[in-house]
């Protein structure tokens, strides 16, 4: 009988396609450039958008270290990504009751001060916050608020209290707020007239209650988008980051940015240096380098967000300096607030608060 | 497939060489994670940073809170009306890319993958632009409306009342509307594709012995094509149906954070309120929904071959 001779196997594949196949492979396999310490290297984990242009490029030529830098969309993700572990970065910004949390967490470093001379130029106003008394595991980087954005032509006068956009039908339909839990309901409690960092059972069911009742008023819950929605005429009123409102500013006269006479809500993004980072003195150089006030003008002028840097502040112009958008009146910052870590248990309370008015 | 399994005895060791790796993936990458997710889910926050497993089930007990009993109505609700949708659209064309010549077949299959390789978050950017108030489509459909408002003029019909007032451009962005329009773009691929290889398969010869035998186009339709296309349906109900119970981008963008589904709860669990025990519990609710549907499929198929083997 003839003996059938077969192919190697049912496959019918040969040698070439495995290795093809393994090549595929292969190439989807490659560990992160961070995993290892390097000599001359800094990982920078940053928000998008928040550097300025040559900054980067300006450091590696003045210091001979190269700058690995990586984005996040916000400080949800940034914690995400160093709860279970600092997959390598030297250095991060993260806002200032984040910088509190990961305090708690045991996530930071402490910064050697020695090794940052350029420490001096910090306004003096930023030197010792209550989220991190004595600036021992921070450096701030930039500041700015959450206000209204408005369009100019569709009110009659420049929203004035918080009310406006959170218990008032004066706006309805045309009312825009952020997503972030969190800001919504801190700022709900300034519109009843509460400090935003009063985290008390009753102001939050006086909060989640006050946002039911607004809820048919409401256009959207804009996560990241409040001022597209100004832009294109959606909304009238945006609850909003001032840096945000400025960039579409630049593009239409008509929208404006006020902080209500409750006052909004103050924000400070910080550098830090998370524990397990590999590079621990090229971080310490590199945060260095940001606070310098050339590279802190070169950043503020193109970002224009608030700096705290005194020095980078002396070398900017009028436009950058008296813009009221980007440097409240002491009026208006004198009400308003940075936001402190509610704390897990109350993290909790807040999310179901928010699941509440989302559902009803 | 009987073939497969002899070929496995005959060659062990190339059949486990093929395996092994596929096999390895799939338990690092899928079981090992879930697994983890499972563990998660029956356990605590210890500290900001630690989940414990302590074996609780107050996390699936959390479940059962109103709200979220609420959420999940309107997930099921959402998810099932855009299944609908889908097969209802998906089946005349996935019958209409069935039949076509073998010349047009691959170009019609082309038409219904590509806008499946853009990226979601683009396709539902997209949606934005063309659902807005001043969008796309309220913009064709304010002409519509002008060109009927113009002829019923011209032909002297135009009463008071009767399309005399002017366009008042509909809301899809922020309702419910829209977030199934949403999931139904974005699921339309998943529905043709396994009802197109149904009814590829499908012997058209019985299509023509029904007719030949007196039974009408709607008739044959009912009692011949649907039952042998059945299977299909099903599957395409499946893997239109469990994505879209798991969809919080569409919700976010398209509904504008008033149309949140459970998904986005999930979701919230991971970032803001820093909760992955609930978040995971939650998740593997989802999950067991999933695996209770596949298996009632399974017995259902091995049901159906049981008894196609006894005729």
């Amino acid at each position: 009988m003839q003996r059938i001779r077969r192919p190697l196997s049912l496959l019918r594949t040969d040698r070439r396609r495995f290795m093809q196949a393994g090549l595929a492979v292969g190439v989807s396999l490659k560990l992160p450039a961070a995993a290892f310490a390097q000599d001359g290297q800094v990982n920078f984990y940053n928000w998008d958008t928040y550097i300025g242009e040559d900054t980067l490029d300006n450091f590696a030529s003045e210091t001979g270290i190269e700058v690995q830098y990586d984005l996040f969309a916000d400080n949800n993700e940034l914690f995400a990504k160093l709860r279970s572990g600092n997959p390598g970065y030297d250095v991060i910004v993260p806002s200032n009751d984040y910088v509190e949390r990961m305090i708690v967490a045991d996530m930071l470093l402490e910064i050697d001060h020695d090794k940052i001379p350029n420490i001096v130029n910090i306004d003096p106003a930023f030197v010792d916050p209550a989220f991190d008394p004595g600036r021992r595991y921070s450096l701030p980087y930039m500041w700015g608020t959450i206000g209204i954005g408005y369009r100019k032509s569709a009110v009659d006068q420049a929203p004035t209290s918080w009310n406006d956009v959170f218990t008032s039908d004066k706006y309805a339909g045309r009312i825009a707020l952020l997503s972030e839990p969190t800001n919504v309901l801190q700022l709900a409690m300034k519109a009843a007239g509460k400090s935003l960092n009063d985290w008390s059972d009753e102001n939050l069911a006086a909060a989640e209650q006050m946002l039911l009742a607004q809820k048919k008023n409401i256009t959207a819950f804009a996560p990241d988008n409040g001022q597209d929605l100004l832009l294109a005429g959606e909304v009238d009123l945006a609850m909003e980051w001032n840096g945000d409102i400025l960039q579409v500013m630049e593009e239409d006269d008509d929208i404006g940015f006020v902080l209500p006479e409750e006052g909004g809500l103050l924000w400070e993004d910080c550098l830090c240096i998370p524990t397990g980072a590999q590079n621990i003195d090229n971080a310490h150089a590199l945060i260095n380098y940001l606070l310098d006030a050339e590279a802190g003008a070169d950043i503020a002028e193109f970002i224009y967000y608030a700096t705290p840097n005194a020095a980078a502040r002396e070398l900017m112009d009028e436009d950058y300096t008296g813009n009221p958008a980007i440097f409240p009146p002491p009026s208006a910052l004198q009400k308003s607030e940075l936001a402190i870590f509610p704390g897990q248990e109350m993290l909790r309370k807040i999310d179901e608060a928010w699941t509440r008015v989302k559902a009803g | 497939m009987a073939e497969g399994r002899q070929a496995a005895a005959r060659r062990p060791l190339v059949f486990a060489a093929f395996a092994l790796p596929t096999l390895g993936w799939l338990l690092a990458f899928f079981l090992v994670p879930l697994g983890i997710i499972w563990l998660y889910s029956v356990g605590e926050n210890v500290s900001l940073t630690r989940v414990e497993t302590t074996w609780t089930l107050s996390n699936y007990a959390r479940i059962l809170e109103p709200e979220i009993l609420e959420l999940a109505l309107r997930s099921l609700r959402i998810a099932a009306l855009a299944t609908l949708v889908c097969l209802v659209i998906g089946f005349p064309m996935a019958l209409v890319i069935a039949t076509a010549s073998p010349a047009a077949k691959p170009w019609l299959l082309l038409a219904i993958m590509l806008p499946f390789w853009t990226n979601l978050l683009i396709r539902t950017y997209a949606l934005l632009n063309i659902l807005g108030t001043r969008g796309r489509l309220n913009e064709a459909l304010g002409w519509l409306h002008a060109r009927l408002q113009g002829t019923l003029e011209l032909l002297g019909l135009d009463h008071p009342g009767l399309m005399s007032e002017p366009f008042r451009p509909f809301t899809f962005l922020g309702t419910e509307t829209g977030v199934v329009f949403g999931i139904v773009y974005v699921s339309l691929p998943f529905a043709i594709l396994p009802l197109y290889s149904a009814l590829e398969r499908m012997d058209k010869s019985l299509l023509e012995a029904s007719l030949d035998l007196g039974a009408g186009q709607l008739t044959t339709f009912r009692r011949v094509l649907l039952p042998l296309a059945m299977p299909g349906v099903v599957t395409a109900a499946i893997i239109t149906f469990i994505p879209a119970l798991g969809q919080f981008l569409t919700p976010d963008l398209l509904g504008r954070g008033q149309v949140d589904m459970i998904a986005n709860v999930i979701e919230r669990q991971f970032k803001g309120a820093n909760d992955w025990p609930y978040g995971s519990a939650i998740s593997m609710i989802l999950l067991y929904a999933t695996f209770i549907l596949l298996a009632l499929r399974a017995f259902a198929d091995a049901r159906r071959s049981a008894a196609r083997d006894a005729r």
